[in-house]
């Protein structure tokens, strides 16, 4: 085994793991801001990417064109999730936010079923550019490009919550909704900011996840696993943590499939996740 | 509860007045029970093979002239054997669930009264469900389950008329030893698979037939089918470089690892892909493009003009409005026919003697829709001469390329791929 090859597969995982932070950012901010888990994450995941879909088939756009459209898509149901459920739930019991949400999940699962039918859907492996390669290591133009604009989106997002005075009011509403309602700020714009920013980082995510992975309306399942694993090792709430976490998971899920298995890298993946809330419950970056 | 005897009430009622009607200008009708996954995640195939188990009743009921040339139970006119009795068939949603399977199944005996059962798809429902069938003494033919174990109860009832695993393993072991004798280079031979029961049941009945045949599979990659990436693996792959890869893969994880194989640009020169995703039109249609000349099964190819199988394929082409027959419309209709014949010969609707029909089963490959050697039935209740055919991927078409007797292309190697 050669040193390049290894590489290679780190670079891989390292790709894979920016594009896992990027699709649990919004998961992260969303819990950050409400203490709210939204269960419906992996299916607004689904829609950015049926999103991507959507616009190449019908007028032939690539990233450029479906990236900017699923943000404000995205985030636009965010603000109508927000408004129409979560707003109302969010005065109920527990339970009722859980099961909210989760049904919302299955709603536009269902709906997207019943749109889009169950076949799956890839774009043309070429939409963004061919691959090259670097040092003797390929890079794939989709995965580059997904990986880049993740770190990009998930380290502004934080700039966002700790540099800025929209940010800084965000988190007084998180912090106590009350008392930053005394200071003149009004909790309900603030959440659903919350909600339109989230909901159009994970429509990005799932504009660039569908040029190399393919869509169906089932997909959201399958994604929203890494980005709940993502988001409970960086830190509830934190959105850098989810980008240190999703890159160390991409990492050791690459190097273990390499190295061990592919059967064993949830293993290895859930080992490290156990171990590290094992010593910081809170999450890498987290707060108590 | 209540919701559901009343739904029966009404089905029964409906298919009641529907037996009355076709009573009156015949002179009987034949109830078969068809248990099918008409909802859920597989329905899009179940409904596939109920459009097949259609054509094939219209066939027996209404005929077809130029297929009865070829096949004399396509005459028209019923069922000759029971003086035109018409074939009436009762379908029922298996809903995916083994549960459901085994309900509608008590349901389609008991309240429907049919003289025999055709289903289920899903491995694990043909099982629950045709343990009912056991239990009343009502035969059942299984046109499509590949589960070994089906064919390993000791039933007296069961008919399974598709091939299993292990003619699959011995027909690429076959076409493989083939491709050595033609001088090309079969050293290492790579077997990637899901690993859920499919996966891991065809991967290691392949894995046990290659090591009988001195095959030399040089290594093993299990992994799970909901993976969101198979970089790695594809990377072991290129590093160790087999000379032959054979993939066990659903529809997402097939897509999946064509993608990634062109990404890391690596194809071995001979790629075969157990059916499964790899045979689904999501798949040919999406991936088509990237995975010219991969080799996979099917029992059906529409073969020669003027063949069983072409003109079922015409006909059922103008059913669906426009999808011809495949791997599993092909063996849903062969199964269907295999009971039709049966019943036909039983001269009787009383199960036990179609039982005794169907053991005495000998159809030979020129009547046949499926690519088998032809059907009968061990004690077990297996078609012994179900084979299947070896196709490649043209254009993004099938087309069957082995054995040669039944190939209607010539073999390319190596794979293209992209």
């Amino acid at each position: 085994m050669t040193t390049t090859l290894l590489l290679q597969v780190v670079v891989s995982g390292l790709l894979l793991g920016a594009v896992y932070a990027l699709f649990s950012s919004g998961l992260s901010l969303i819990w950050g801001m409400m203490n709210v888990v939204n269960f419906a994450h992996g299916e607004f995941v689904m829609l950015g990417m049926y999103t991507a879909v959507v616009v190449w088939t019908a007028m032939g756009g690539g990233p450029w064109a479906s990236v900017p459209i699923a943000a404000i898509l995205i985030g636009t149901l965010g603000v109508l999730a927000y408004f129409l459920l979560v707003r109302h739930i969010m005065r109920g019991p527990m339970l009722a936010q859980i099961l909210g949400t989760f049904g919302l999940a299955l709603f536009l699962r269902y709906g997207a079923l019943w749109v889009f039918g169950a076949n799956f859907k890839t774009l043309p492996d070429d939409l963004v550019g061919h691959s090259f390669i670097l040092g003797g290591i390929r890079f794939e133009g989709s995965r580059v490009l997904a990986g880049a604009v993740g770190f990009i989106v998930t380290v502004l997002l934080h700039l966002l919550l700790t540099r800025t005075s929209v940010g800084s009011r965000m988190l007084a509403v998180s912090e106590d909704a009350t008392a930053a309602q005394l200071m003149g700020i009004r909790p309900q714009r603030m959440q659903a900011l919350a909600w339109a920013l989230a909901g159009a980082a994970t429509g990005i995510a799932g504009a660039l996840v569908a040029t190399f992975f393919y869509t169906s309306p089932t997909v959201g399942e399958t994604l929203a696993i890494v980005a709940f694993v993502t988001v409970a090792l960086g830190g509830f709430g934190s959105v850098l943590g989810a980008l240190v976490a999703g890159l160390l998971i991409g990492v050791v899920e690459s190097l273990s499939a390499f190295l061990i298995g592919p059967v064993y890298k949830d293993v290895i993946v859930y080992a490290v996740f156990v171990l590290v809330l094992w010593f910081r419950p809170q999450g890498l970056m987290g707060t108590t | 509860m209540v919701e559901l005897s009343r739904r029966a009430l009404t089905v029964g009622a409906a298919s009641a007045a529907f037996a009355f009607a076709t009573d009156a200008n015949a002179e009987g009708v034949v109830k078969i029970g068809a248990i099918y996954p008409l909802s859920g995640n597989s329905a899009s195939a179940g409904n596939y093979e109920k459009m097949a188990i259609e054509l094939g009743a219209d066939l027996v009921n209404k005929g077809d002239p130029e297929l009865a040339k070829v096949l004399p139970l396509a005459k028209g006119g019923g069922l000759s054997g029971l003086k035109g009795a018409k074939i009436q068939m009762v379908f029922a949603d298996n809903q995916g669930t083994p549960a459901a399977g085994q309900n509608q199944t008590l349901r389609l005996i008991t309240e429907e009264k049919v003289v025999a059962m055709i289903g289920a798809y899903q491995s694990g429902i043909t099982l629950t469900a045709s343990a009912v069938a056991e239990k009343y003494g009502i035969p059942f033919v299984n046109p499509e389950s590949v589960a070994a174990n089906l064919t390993e109860r000791g039933f007296k009832w069961f008919f399974r008329v598709t091939p299993v695993a292990a003619d699959f393993a011995k027909a690429y072991s076959a076409f493989l030893k083939e491709q050595k004798a033609a001088g090309r280079k079969v050293d290492s031979i790579a077997l990637v698979h899901e690993n859920t029961e499919y996966g891991n049941s065809v991967a290691s009945v392949i894995a046990d037939v290659f090591a009988k045949d001195k095959l030399n599979v040089s290594m093993k990659v299990a992994y799970s089918a909901n993976s969101t990436d198979v970089q790695p693996q594809v990377l072991q792959l290129k590093e160790k470089n087999p000379d032959a890869a054979i993939f066990v893969s659903y529809t997402s994880d097939a897509i999946l690892y064509a993608k990634t194989m062109k990404e890391q640009n690596w194809k071995p020169a001979i790629l075969i892909a157990d059916d499964g995703g790899f045979n689904d039109p999501a798949f040919v249609k999406a991936m088509g493009s990237v995975t010219e000349g991969l080799i996979s099964r099917s029992v059906f190819a529409p073969g020669k003009p003027g063949s069983v199988a072409a003109i079922c394929d015409a006909l059922y082409k103008k059913k669906t409005g426009g999808d011809g027959l495949d791997d599993v419309s092909a063996r849903a209709l062969q199964g269907f026919l295999v009971l039709a014949d049966a019943i036909n010969r039983a001269g009787s609707t009383e199960p036990a003697k179609i039982q005794a029909a169907l053991r005495a089963t000998d159809i030979k490959p020129e009547q046949l829709v499926a690519g088998y050697d032809g059907v009968k039935f061990d004690d077990k209740g297996q078609n012994i001469l179900a084979s299947t055919l070896i196709t490649q991927l043209r254009n993004s078409q099938y087309v069957s390329v082995w054995p040669k007797s039944r190939a209607t292309s010539e073999l390319i190697l190596p794979y293209k791929g992209w």
